[in-house]
């Protein structure tokens, strides 16, 4: 009972404290009411319908990217390559949806997915290899190979695989819009929002029902147990950065697929860096993933109305992120540590 | 400390509450004011191509029964379909100007679609007829004008004969802008070249002045750029002693010594004539395209390293574009692969369509376009 | 030669001119994330430090006229900032690599936040030293332009290699790095010497975001850093924890960068975006070559849990 009184006291604690001091830069620096602008972030974020729309869809990207840091991270491994990953996926799912555009939608669509997946996947297994094989540190590497996905990306797409009459915004061609993932029935949110859920449902259940998933956490616990119980630790790795790197894939399809409809420089606006925040706030959890995903979803939906109605820089809400970033980390200090909670709270 | 988003903010309230009292009050013109949405894709105060816009909203934000919205650095995602949406449905915003060129196609059209009776015109977008919604349009200006007058001035001006341009990306407007350039130096001094570097983004400021660097090591004497913000190219050649020509914005403070002109937006022109066809509840245009004539672009006061001679031949130029009299792009023309690019006794006026989808740099260009 | 120009020996010249140039932000970051990692703790936030230190330094500059104040308050804002990561990471349970990214992106966020009225005014730059005077080409005097702060860095490296191989307070900082269980048997205060090296590893970052806004590129906005700290953080782990090693990454780093324009300033203009992951390439490349399974672990501070 104390247990779930703490996850939730403490998470409020960290959230109470980062408002007051976010609230403090705002009225001593900015001269601006805090109160006043947090019914504007409320309002922004979960107001009304709309907001709430807006909220999903921003939340969409960063559940799947988060997945990519989050298995390996099952594992020990730290991956942050989250963003090349993403990006390669959007350009291999707009050249494979190019390839086959007067198929039928649904096999467009598949084989979309399947192309973003591998090549995802590849990608960041090919820095779980170099770790197992070379020894190279994986978290350098993949952010290299970020690096390097953001150079190729720009390189297709204004060059092999330009679309010639995109003109001032080199693009792939297009997938045509009968290819185009639609919105969920009833609302603005594309089914993105669907299959991230459903990844980390899956990812969920085989983390902790399947022998598959058990391994990786002996691997992740003790890797030399691992290796004594004769685990093949090697297997495991490109599993888990596989599966990692497939997700991410996923999210440069859907961004291609839902959104932007061909693949162009829009792919790197920094989806993969937030999935690392979203994974690590969420404690490689996939469960917490979605929660998590929604909350930043909510500070990036109502960024927009703090500028244009207290005319704050767009900053203000990177700010607000960190503040509460750093206070939830700090706060898992206190598990454990906080006297009983009065029953009432 | 100096508080500018206090000031800013004080003043928008103060706006927005006259305009309330208005309302209670029950005067004659007790209207709801027009809410007008401007979008930035990077920060307002960039010294570049942002602030060129909002300089405008700011001359917009004056007018009486106008209340403009603002967002900055806005990504080129489905965030600018949210950010509309939001100044539409929370603001209650009639006409959007989404201001960066990669707004227009899916994400403005599709937020068109859902919004008929509201307006949008974008910047930079190729509105056409019968293809795109009715409530939509775009408008940009000819601002290769300003160039060609820049490059005589450059051109003029250079000892070493060879001028330097740092670009983002070799995408048309970019091109024309390169063109233009090199033409109007060629008109002066046909042996003179143009070093382009592309920097492969638009805002890479430590890529940005190594390009510039680059460039003066190879013995480059006056420079030129298109990049979301000047500002660094500027500084670093004014450091080096050498020659700038500035975009977007006026840099003349930035270069005091080294500055010859620039080729500058005048935003206020065309923001204005919508926002007054609106409020005479006339038509807003949708296809809006113009250059010097019109005054959409204008150039940078000469700088004092500008010769009499130089601002001679400047003068000279612009007043023949002005009547017409002067076309940049005419026959025979090649590009710097050797091909022919506009043939002989053809010339192109400004607005020739063509000229919209440039994919080659003229020859005396050092450079490539992939 | 005509018209001044070298030609294809440009390149080689404008890729030494680039690394001296673009390297020193990379080199003090990395010495300074190299102290911290050598006590056995890593501060991926180093990114936000550098951001926050060039705002800063170029708000100082720009209020008393003084761009080498600016350094000094960049360093201070430095110092704060790494120790308050330290000061985060002491707490139980507190993982270190999240906190660094937690306070990356607010350190980030504030550099953006406070400076926005920075953007426009132009602060006094750091001056050079023109180690170029014997030359009469007027490419070699603009290639050895050198700063004081390039300079620093430097000796700094060499500094820090001494004093960690060769001090009293070297050895505690490996020690504390090492082991914990031998640094605490020998009544080393683990929690402040890392608290310590991690501050210090904080102001060197600082000093490298002065670099950055006071001589190169020379001016506050937005897109000054874009990953530069995260990649100098990324190049201790490359140069395997030696200071010396760091600063010869950062050298490398820096000429790989310069490349792309130089080819392109000579008219090589082909594939320029390919030419621009040329440090990346390079430093992976090395990498895989110079890493291996058995030898991943030599040089690695044995506390440092991010790379096990």
């Amino acid at each position: 009972m104390t247990a779930v009184v703490e996850r939730i006291a403490v998470p409020t604690l960290a959230l109470l404290a980062s408002a007051v001091l976010f609230g403090l830069l705002l009225a001593i620096y900015a001269r601006v009411d805090p109160l006043e602008a947090f019914a504007l972030m409320y309002q922004g974020a979960f107001g009304t319908w709309f907001s709430w729309q807006n909220t999903l869809t921003r939340a969409a990207p960063l559940i799947l990217t988060a997945l990519c840091t989050a298995l390996p991270a099952r594992m020990g491994l730290i991956i942050i390559g989250n963003e090349g990953a993403l990006v390669m996926g959007g350009v291999a799912a707009a050249a494979a949806g190019v390839a086959v555009i007067d198929a039928p939608a649904p096999v467009v669509q598949l084989a979309m997915a399947v192309a973003a997946m591998i090549v995802g996947g590849l990608w960041i297994a090919l820095a779980g290899a170099l770790r197992q094989w070379r020894g190279v540190n994986e978290t350098i590497s993949s952010l290299l190979l970020t690096y390097i996905a953001i150079a190729l990306m720009n390189h297709f797409v204004e060059g092999p695989l330009r679309d010639p009459s995109s003109l001032n915004k080199p693009s792939t061609w297009p997938i045509g819009d009968q290819n185009m993932i639609g919105t969920i029935t009833g609302t603005d949110v594309h089914w993105g929002l669907v299959l991230g859920i459903v990844a980390c449902l899956i990812v969920y259940v085989w983390m902790r029902f399947t022998t598959w998933g058990f391994a990786l956490q002996v691997i992740g616990g003790n890797p030399k147990t691992a290796r004594m119980m004769g685990l093949d630790v090697g297997r495991y790795v490109l599993l888990a950065c596989g599966a990692g790197g497939a997700m991410a894939g996923l999210a440069g399809m859907v961004e291609v697929a839902a959104i932007h409809g061909r693949a162009n420089a829009s792919l790197a606006v920094g989806y993969g860096y937030s999935g690392i925040l979203v994974s690590f706030l969420a404690r490689h959890h996939p469960l917490a993933i979605v929660p998590v995903s929604i909350l930043l979803g909510g500070i990036g939906a109502s960024g927009g109305l703090l500028q244009r109605r207290l005319d704050l820089p767009d900053a203000a809400v990177v700010v607000l992120q960190g503040i509460l970033f750093v206070a939830i980390l700090a706060s898992e200090t206190l598990y454990g540590r906080l006297w009983k909670p009065k029953e009432a709270a | 400390m100096i508080d500018r988003f206090t000031i800013g903010r004080r003043a928008l309230l103060g706006g927005a509450a006259g305009a309330a009292a208005l309302g209670l009050t029950g005067g004659a013109d007790a209207q709801k004011p027009l809410v007008i949405g401007f979008i930035y894709v990077g920060p307002r105060d960039d010294y570049g191509y942002n602030q060129a816009h909002a300089e405008a909203a700011a001359i917009l934000k004056k007018m009486p029964g106008l209340k403009v919205q603002e967002e900055e650095k806005v990504p080129e995602t489905v965030a600018v379909e949210k950010t509309m949406e939001s100044m539409i449905n929370l603001d209650g915003a009639t006409l959007v100007f989404p201001t960066s060129f990669g707004y227009f196609d899916p994400y403005m059209l599709k937020v068109a679609g859902k919004y008929p009776k509201i307006q949008f015109r974008h910047c930079g977008g190729l509105w056409t007829e019968g293809k795109h919604p009715m409530n939509t349009g775009s408008y940009f200006g000819y601002i290769d004008e300003a160039q060609y007058i820049s490059g005589i001035v450059a051109g003029m001006t250079t000892k070493s004969g060879k001028l330097g341009f740092v670009a983002a990306k070799p995408i048309p407007q970019v091109l024309r802008n390169i063109n233009a350039f090199t033409l109007g130096a060629q008109s002066v001094n046909p042996k003179i070249t143009t070093q382009v570097i592309f920097t492969g983004d638009w805002a890479l400021p430590v890529k940005e002045a190594e390009a510039t660097n680059s460039m003066i090591a190879q013995g480059v004497d006056a420079v030129a750029c298109h990049v979301d913000s000047p500002k660094v190219v500027i500084e670093t050649a004014e450091r080096a002693g050498i020659f700038t020509c500035g975009y977007h914005c006026n840099q003349a403070k930035l270069a005091p010594k080294g500055y010859l002109t620039g080729a500058e937006w005048n935003w206020e022109r065309v923001y204005v004539g919508f926002v007054e066809s609106l409020k005479a509840n006339k038509p807003l245009e949708n296809f809006v395209r113009g250059g010097l004539k019109e005054g959409y672009v204008r150039t940078s006061a000469y700088g004092p390293a500008v010769s009499a001679a130089a601002k001679e031949k400047a003068d000279a130029a612009k007043t023949a574009i002005l009547n017409g009299s002067l076309a940049i792009y005419k026959g025979a023309l090649k590009d710097n692969k050797g091909n022919t690019v506009i043939p002989a006794g053809t010339s192109y006026v400004i607005t020739e369509p063509k000229l919209e989808s440039m994919n080659y740099l003229v020859e005396g260009v050092v450079g490539s376009t992939s | 030669m005509e018209n001044g120009g070298l030609g294809l020996w440009g390149v080689p010249l404008a890729m030494l001119a680039g690394a001296i140039r673009v390297s020193t932000p990379f080199i003090f970051v990395s010495v300074g994330e190299c102290l911290t990692e050598r006590s056995g703790r890593i501060n991926l936030g180093l990114e936000g430090t550098l951001v926050m230190g060039a705002m800063s330094a170029y708000a100082i500059a720009l209020t008393t006229g003084s761009p080498w104040l600016g350094v000094l308050v960049a360093a201070c804002v430095g110092l704060l900032l790494g120790a308050l990561h330290a000061g985060i990471c002491q707490l139980p349970r507190v993982n270190d690599i999240a906190t660094g990214i937690g306070l990356m992106l607010l350190a980030t966020g504030l550099a953006f936040f406070l400076g926005k009225p920075y953007i426009q005014p132009k602060a006094p730059n750091l001056g050079a030293i023109e180690l170029g005077w014997w030359s009469g080409i007027p490419q070699v005097r603009q290639a050895l332009q050198v700063n004081y702060l390039f300079v620093v860095g430097i000796v700094s490296a060499f500094a820090l290699a001494w004093a960690l191989k060769n001090t009293r307070w070297g050895l505690i900082v490996r020690l504390a790095g090492e082991s914990v269980d031998a640094a605490l048997a020998m009544g080393v205060p683990v929690g402040r010497v890392r608290l310590i090296a991690t501050a210090i590893g904080g102001a060197f970052a600082g000093v490298g975001g002065a670099f950055l806004s006071l001589y190169y590129p020379g001016s506050w906005n937005e897109g000054l850093s874009s990953g530069q700290g995260l990649m100098a953080v990324a190049l201790v782990i490359f140069a395997r924890w030696d200071p010396i090693r760091c600063l010869w990454a950062s050298l490398l780093f820096g000429a790989a960068g310069a490349i792309s324009p130089a080819l392109q300033s000579v008219g090589i203009t082909e594939g320029y975006y390919l030419f621009s992951a040329a440090p990346y390439v390079l430093t992976l490349g090395l990498m895989i070559a110079t890493c291996s399974p058995e030898r991943a672990l030599r040089g690695a501070p044995g506390e440092l849990g991010a790379v096990r």
